[in-house]
């Protein structure tokens, strides 16, 4: 178990350096960084200056070869932009995003799984149907297009919720927290339902093909056969059952939530990494971006562990050993 | 279970009803983000705009851009090189510390120590030569040469404490001051005890991304400002601005998009919108070096058309402003004859717009020898300006008819910006809006020849260059004399525009959007500054 770990973990260091290397040399032939940040007023000598101060004035080799020296040192770059770690920069953004996607993840739950279920059990009824229609919307509709409608209806018209922005926070050791406000949570509703529409469509599906499965297992019917009340069977037998393609999904999911949450924060203006991101690009802002695509793949990485070690929690026949060959 | 439902949807609703906006309360929508709130640390117009509120100049510029007395009370050119500037007395920073002399000599030492800065506010001092202190209501700076924008220079550099920044001795020295301290940095200003301004704001909170949260100063010596607390909201997206807007999350948002402007007004929003200083233009390669092969054009034997000034006249009289003005702009732009509008400095009243005339710019093709015309490529950025590319693909249509066969190639800023500085367009589409308000910025940065050592020419990607224009440019700029100078920056502007040096489209049109009751005044410098929102009365 703890083999394999370290040897998961070495493989995450390789992929990396990979991307880091490949984001490096990308955003490197996208476009010159003093283009877009000094006033086009300066001349030459304050041009230079500039250059210099970021470190732009020496060749690609020598920026890249500075890179990894500070990477190895932990140090990932000072954002051009804003002048401080662009580490530190992306964290702080971190509570945001991190309590948007859990929100969204505990939606996609609650939304996808008894629905799922439900569709599964009367797979042949008009519920199981519609059910199914319906997630049919959740993943072709685009995620802009369902959060501006969420705000027409929910901020514009009812005037229910916040169109946007995150929020009042409270600070908990030091982390602004916004879950913890009744605002906060306000403006949480809206983006995160955005977000897990799409999720929870695919966990409707896998859920409603494990528990069509799943009910024609011996083990089902042998339960039944026991008099066991349907509660318990779908509640515990069928569910445990189902949980580990759903477990799956959800954890790269939820990996794509935390990094990639692009749109649905652009759309509701909503302070979060991946909205850093876009920004960062078009300013080249080059730490931040190499920074932030090492820590996604730090949280991919990190999240597919955690599913491995699930998969062994959930199912007692999974073994955490590699197979060689 | 249905009551159960019902009731859930009552509490939620009761929670959820959003308590009305406090009285004189301000909350703004902006378009971009400022990268910081230290007032020198990026020379760009977020921070700028931003940095009005909490530090003050000596100098300020009206919505017009027209330089007018903020900290300073008046100031003169004693001689060529020495200006003269007498300062507000009584003025006290936000923490109650008092303001004096010593304070402007320190903001101009410190702005070279800025680390890191991705662009320098350093060129607006860096031809200081002495700035001395008579008594402590008067400052007195020598510069190196005759300098005559010193005091609009001057309205960008927002006043330090030198008291709470540990410089209450600075000496200026030229290359370094003398017990400066140890200056504070970029992230030192994100804590709001640090940001001590003499604005008419102090601030709350700075939340990258999220808000910025200014409170009135109730000591402001120009009196407290209308509104008790203003919010700044970062909303880089267009659609979900309008939606705050509508929804009641902010009063105010900046750059509605045009194809909004009737909904908003249907739904009893204000729209203001006002004359920007920003001209979009066209620029034609015209670097006379022999062994310069221009990039974009093709059909030519390898000649550069743009050398020419009939094919320049003729690219300039195909091009239909009123039509792009009102079909792309939706009138919301106004046709541009120069590269600043008036009653801006150096701008000439009803400076003619270049006339429409599609069968004279096929003579002059045909008098120039390319009677079949030729191809060419023009660049354009797609997310920089109003409607940028939909421009350009309109002048390209509208070039080719003439039968100058037209490709658009259009990218994101970054890009767009890269290629052009490194002179891969032979014809592109781009903006400028002068800091300075006046016409010497937009020459000497737009068609004075490229010298980037001398700071000439710094975005003359086209390599314009007529002696002329350039001794006329140097000429005003070396003149301290206010009337002199802008009639030599208006015969300079008449000479480039008449020899199709530079080809100007039209100038922007900004526009704000505000709930019933809140008015703003355009500003040319497209800044939202919340103690110009007036509440006009329910």
């Amino acid at each position: 178990m703890l083999v394999y770990v370290i040897r998961r973990l070495g493989q995450s260091l390789l992929v990396v350096l990979a991307m880091s290397t490949l984001v490096f040399l990308a955003i490197y032939a996208v476009g010159n960084p003093i283009d877009i940040l000094a006033n086009p007023d300066t001349d030459q000598a304050e041009r230079d200056a500039i250059a210099h101060r970021l470190g732009l004035d020496l060749p690609l080799w020598a920026q890249f070869g500075r890179f990894l020296w500070n990477a190895l040192h932990g140090d990932l770059g000072r954002s051009f932009v804003y002048n401080e770690s662009a580490v530190s920069v992306i964290l702080q953004r971190l509570p945001a995003t991190m309590e948007l996607a859990l929100t969204a993840l505990v939606f996609s739950i609650l939304i996808g799984v008894p629905l799922g279920i439900l569709a599964g059990l009367k797979s042949n009824s008009w519920v199981g149907r519609s059910i199914m229609t319906g997630s049919i919307l959740g993943f072709s509709l685009p995620n802009f297009w369902i959060g501006l409608m969420l705000i027409l209806l929910f901020a514009v018209e009812l005037r229910w919720l916040p169109a946007g922005g995150r929020g009042a926070t409270v600070s908990v050791l030091g982390v602004p927290l916004a879950l913890l406000t009744i605002d906060g949570l306000k403006h949480l509703i809206l983006p995160a339902l955005t977000l897990a529409l799409y999720k929870a469509a695919l966990v409707i599906r896998i859920a409603q093909a494990g528990t069509r499965e799943v009910m024609l297992q011996d083990y089902i019917r042998f339960a039944r056969a026991k008099g066991l009340s349907a509660t318990r069977i779908v509640g515990v037998h069928v569910l445990k059952n189902i949980m580990i393609p759903v477990v799956t999904v959800i954890g790269l999911e939820l990996g794509s939530m935390i990094a990639f949450a692009v749109v649905t924060e652009t759309v509701f203006a909503y302070p979060g990494m991946g909205k850093l991101l876009i920004d960062s690009i078009g300013r080249l802002d080059r730490p931040i971006v190499v920074a932030y695509l090492v820590l996604a793949v730090v949280i991919f990485a990190g999240i597919n562990l955690v599913v491995d070690l699930l998969y062994a929690a959930i199912d007692p026949r999974v073994r955490l050993s590699e197979v060689k060959g | 279970m249905k009551r159960c439902l019902a009731t859930l949807v009552l509490s939620v609703c009761a929670v959820a009803l959003s308590l009305p906006a406090a009285a004189q309360e301000l909350r703004i929508g902006l378009a971009s983000e400022p990268t910081s709130i230290d007032p020198h640390f990026h020379d760009l117009g977020p921070n700028n705009s931003m940095r009005h509120h909490i530090f003050e100049g000596l100098t300020t510029q009206n919505a017009e851009q027209k330089v007018s007395p903020e900290l300073a009370v008046s100031w003169r050119a004693l001689d060529d090189t020495t200006w003269e500037f007498k300062l507000r007395p009584n003025v006290k920073f936000s923490n109650g510390m008092a303001f004096s002399a010593k304070d402007v000599v320190y903001t101009i030492c410190r702005i070279p120590t800025v680390e890191n800065s991705p662009s320098s506010m350093s060129p607006a001092v860096s031809a200081f030569v002495g700035v001395e202190t008579p008594d402590p209501l008067t400052v007195v700076i020598k510069t190196n040469g005759p300098q005559p924008l010193v005091p609009s220079n001057l309205a960008g550099i927002g006043i330090l404490s030198a008291e709470i920044n540990g410089g209450k001795d600075v000496r200026f020295k030229q290359g370094g001051c003398e017990n400066l301290g140890k200056p504070p940095q970029a992230p030192d200003f994100n804590d709001p005890a640090h940001e001590v301004g003499t604005g008419p704001f102090k601030l709350v909170n700075y939340t990258r991304g999220q808000q910025i949260i200014l409170a009135r100063n109730d000591s402001y010596w120009g009196g407290p400002s209308h509104w008790k607390q203003v919010m700044f909201r970062p909303m880089a997206n267009a659609a979900a601005r309008v939606a705050a807007l509508i929804a009641g999350d902010v009063d105010m948002i900046e750059n509605p998009p045009i194809p909004d402007f009737d909904r908003l007004k249907g739904a009893g929003f204000t729209i203001s919108e006002g004359l920007s200083n920003r001209v979009i233009y066209i620029h034609l390669d015209q670097n006379k070096d022999p062994a310069w092969k221009t990039p974009g054009v093709r059909g030519t034997d390898g000649k550069n058309p743009f050398l020419d000034k009939r094919v320049r006249e003729a690219v300039s009289i195909a091009i239909n402003r009123k039509a792009i003005d009102d079909r792309i702009m939706g009138g919301h732009a106004v046709p541009a004859g120069e590269l600043l509008p008036y009653p801006l400095f150096g701008a000439t009243k009803d400076f003619p717009v270049a006339k429409y005339d599609p069968e004279r710019a096929k003579k002059l093709l045909a008098e120039a020898g390319y009677p079949n015309g030729f191809e060419v490529t023009l660049g354009t950025p797609n997310d920089r300006y109003i409607n940028d590319e939909k421009i350009a693909q309109a002048v390209a249509q509208m070039l080719t008819r003439v039968g100058i066969k037209t490709q658009v190639d259009a990218s994101t800023a970054s890009t767009f910006f890269t290629k052009r500085n490194k002179f891969e367009f032979s014809m592109y589409l781009a903006g400028w809006s002068p800091d300075s308000g006046e016409m010497s910025n937009s020459l000497n940065s737009l068609v004075v020849t490229l010298q980037p050592d001398k700071g000439r020419g710094t975005t003359n990607r086209g390599r314009y260059s007529n002696p002329a224009l350039d001794e006329l440019v140097i000429k005003a700029k070396a003149t301290v004399d206010d009337a002199a100078r802008e009639k030599l920056l208006q015969q300079a502007s008449k000479l480039v525009i008449e020899d199709y040096g530079i080809i100007p489209l039209h100038f922007e049109v900004t526009p704000w959007a505000m709930r019933k009751g809140l008015s703003y005044k355009p500003r040319v410098d497209q800044f939202t500054i919340a103690s110009d929102v007036k509440e006009t009365g329910k």
